[in-house]
């Protein structure tokens, strides 16, 4: 068995996604590759080589990989992909867009979003926002798989692989990158933060997230994150989002602030260690799955709380 | 521009699912069903294409029961022109429908396909990759904006680190995100008229198309519950409380 574990990364540094899906191509089992492409991006290899466990590292450096495209992105994947049995990649947004296109290209049923891994050819994945658990067996001889990177533990780094150049494959030249507009934040990434604080619909403005959220998220070294009813209203940015079709977290704390809990939330936050909410609904569905409930008006409690943790 | 739309039945998102107690799947009987919300997204942005004059003829596919006439229905209603029912009762998954969708395609010739960008039953998020792939046209996954420039269409994508846009040349598959518009609701004489709107159904066979699933499911299982826990007083308390008993702060 040979796998091939797509890298996610920026060109400057590889995201830690990246370790947990080794971890999961560790449990299917065999000798584990990682594609690192993009543009001027060595240090990503070299970060990805000292991986455990990791064979090697095929290093794509071309600029038509600088952005990530689906098209010369799955091309790729698939000029690697004979030598292969399985070939992974974490869900991320990256992930979404080219793994399913390298899957057709393949004509493989892509496996999305598993979260255990119980045979090299069968997984579990959850559906209906994770309110049911599929365990699915793959017939096709490839596996195409991406990985809810939340679900395993990082790969440790103690490796060192070599590193090879890979060609880059032709590119179809479909389409170009325009532009990035990217957020900016000091913070955590909410997807790998140990702690997160998310306000809802009941923040009501942008500026009572940096008057409210912000200082308490800086206090705790957390993240940010957000319902949709808080994005959709353009409080926060769109990858502050939470949930079934957002990002999905799992850290040690969760505190959800203003939040009402529709299980399209909940799908995106429920494997959180620690659950926090604060509504002042006591019927509010969040404090069903909330360790410690506080039924109080956020504008009274988050001051509160931004002043108790000193 | 000629626009495809395929929209999806499924369970209505406001339903709580239940798993049957055999483990052979989840219970759809006298359940709500609706169309997928991303796909409502998609016929909506059609329809704002049409009235703005960037499009003239939209089309509506959905792949499923009988009873996906229903959705189809709306989508007319809410502006679509045309529909299109390949009916199959049997569960069909990303692969077999984009590659169904490759034939309907190339029989119809549009410039541009919208769909949803996930299918909230089977939450793949695949299917509009896939018959870009197929098709070898280019993707714009998760569109929050799209605009027809200088020949192309430029379509702003929600990713993880914020939003990226990106030309692609056409004709292109474009995939729905939250963002993208709020889509209507349908008036009552647009609903009557779309009862007179034309509705084709035809067969996978018809194509020539294998739709027989790649994945066996094993069993579909409930996800552990999680149990709520206690409600604290005070802001005090619960610090405390997260401090002392739970150890994460
Ligand atoms: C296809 C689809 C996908 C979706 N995907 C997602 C997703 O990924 N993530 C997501 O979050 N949602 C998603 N949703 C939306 C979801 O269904 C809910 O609409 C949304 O989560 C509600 O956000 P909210 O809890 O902030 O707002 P609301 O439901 O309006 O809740 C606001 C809460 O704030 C409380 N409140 C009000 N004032 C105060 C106050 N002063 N102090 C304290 N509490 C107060 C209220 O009691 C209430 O419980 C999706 C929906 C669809 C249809």
């Amino acid at each position: 068995m040979a796998i091939l574990v797509v890298a996610d990364h920026h060109n400057e540094a590889l995201s830690d996604a990246t370790h947990k899906t080794v971890t999961a191509a560790q449990q299917i089992g065999g000798d584990i590759d990682i594609l690192v492409a993009g543009k001027d991006c060595r240090p990503v290899a070299e970060a990805a080589a000292k991986i455990a466990g990791v064979r090697k590292v095929l290093y794509a450096d071309d600029a038509r990989y600088e952005h990530r495209l689906a098209e010369p992105l799955a091309a790729l994947i698939v000029s690697l992909a004979d030598d292969y049995d399985a070939i992974l990649k974490a869900a991320t947004t990256t992930g979404k867009n080219v793994m399913p296109r390298a899957a057709a290209l393949l004509d493989v049923m892509q496996v999305s979003d598993i979260i255990a891994v119980e045979a090299p050819d069968t997984f579990v994945r959850p559906i209906y926002a994770g309110n049911a658990l599929q365990t699915v067996k793959s017939t096709d001889k490839k596996k195409v798989v991406t990985v809810r990177a939340t679900a395993f533990k990082a790969a440790e780094e103690n490796g060192s692989a070599s590193i090879e150049d890979v060609q880059p494959a032709d590119d179809p030249g479909l389409s170009s990158f325009v532009k990035e507009e990217l957020t900016k934040s000091e913070r955590p990434e909410l997807t790998a933060a140990k702690i997160v604080i998310s306000g809802g619909r009941a923040l009501g403005s942008y500026e009572n997230f940096e008057k409210l959220i912000f200082p308490i998220a800086d206090k705790l070294g957390a993240a940010v994150g957000a319902s949709r009813a808080a994005v959709d209203a353009g409080y926060v940015p769109n990858d502050y989002q939470v949930g079934q079709t957002g990002k999905v977290v799992a850290p040690e704390l969760y505190i959800a602030v203003g939040i009402s809990g529709a299980i399209q939330h909940l799908a995106g936050m429920k494997d959180s260690k620690v659950i926090v909410a604060i509504n002042k609904d006591e019927e509010a569905p969040i404090f069903q799955v909330a360790d410690y409930g506080l039924v109080a008006d956020l504008f009274k409690a988050l001051p509160e709380l931004n002043e108790a943790l000193g | 521009m000629k626009l495809l739309v395929p929209v999806k039945r499924v369970i209505d998102y406001n339903v709580k699912v239940r798993v049957k107690s055999d483990q052979s799947g989840v219970d759809l009987a006298n359940v709500k069903m609706s169309m997928n919300p991303f796909d409502e997204i998609a016929v909506e942005e059609a329809v704002r294409m049409k009235e703005a004059g960037t499009a003239q003829e939209i089309v509506v596919v959905s792949i499923g029961p009988e009873k996906a006439q229903d959705q189809i229905r709306q989508a007319l209603a809410m502006g679509a022109d045309r529909g299109l029912l390949v009916k199959t009762e049997a569960e069909t998954e990303p692969l077999g429908v984009a590659t169904l969708l490759k034939a309907i395609v190339e029989e119809e010739k549009p410039d541009l396909v919208i769909m949803g960008k996930q299918a909230i039953d089977d939450d793949c998020n695949q299917t509009g990759q896939m018959l870009a792939a197929l098709l070898g046209w280019p993707q714009g996954t998760f569109a929050s904006k799209i605009e027809k420039k200088d020949g192309e269409i430029h379509v702003t994508r929600e990713i993880d680190g914020g939003l990226q846009t990106v030309s692609l040349k056409l004709p292109a598959v474009v995939t729905t995100d939250l963002r993208l518009n709020e889509p209507r609701y349908a008036s009552l004489p647009n609903i009557m008229k779309a009862k007179k709107k034309p509705l084709d159904v035809k067969d996978p066979s018809d194509y020539g198309v294998d739709l027989k699933p790649r994945l066996e499911v094993l069993k579909v299982t409930e996800p552990p519950k999680r149990e709520g826990g206690v409600k604290v007083e005070t802001v005090a308390e619960l610090v405390d409380k997260l401090k002392n008993e739970a150890g994460v702060l």
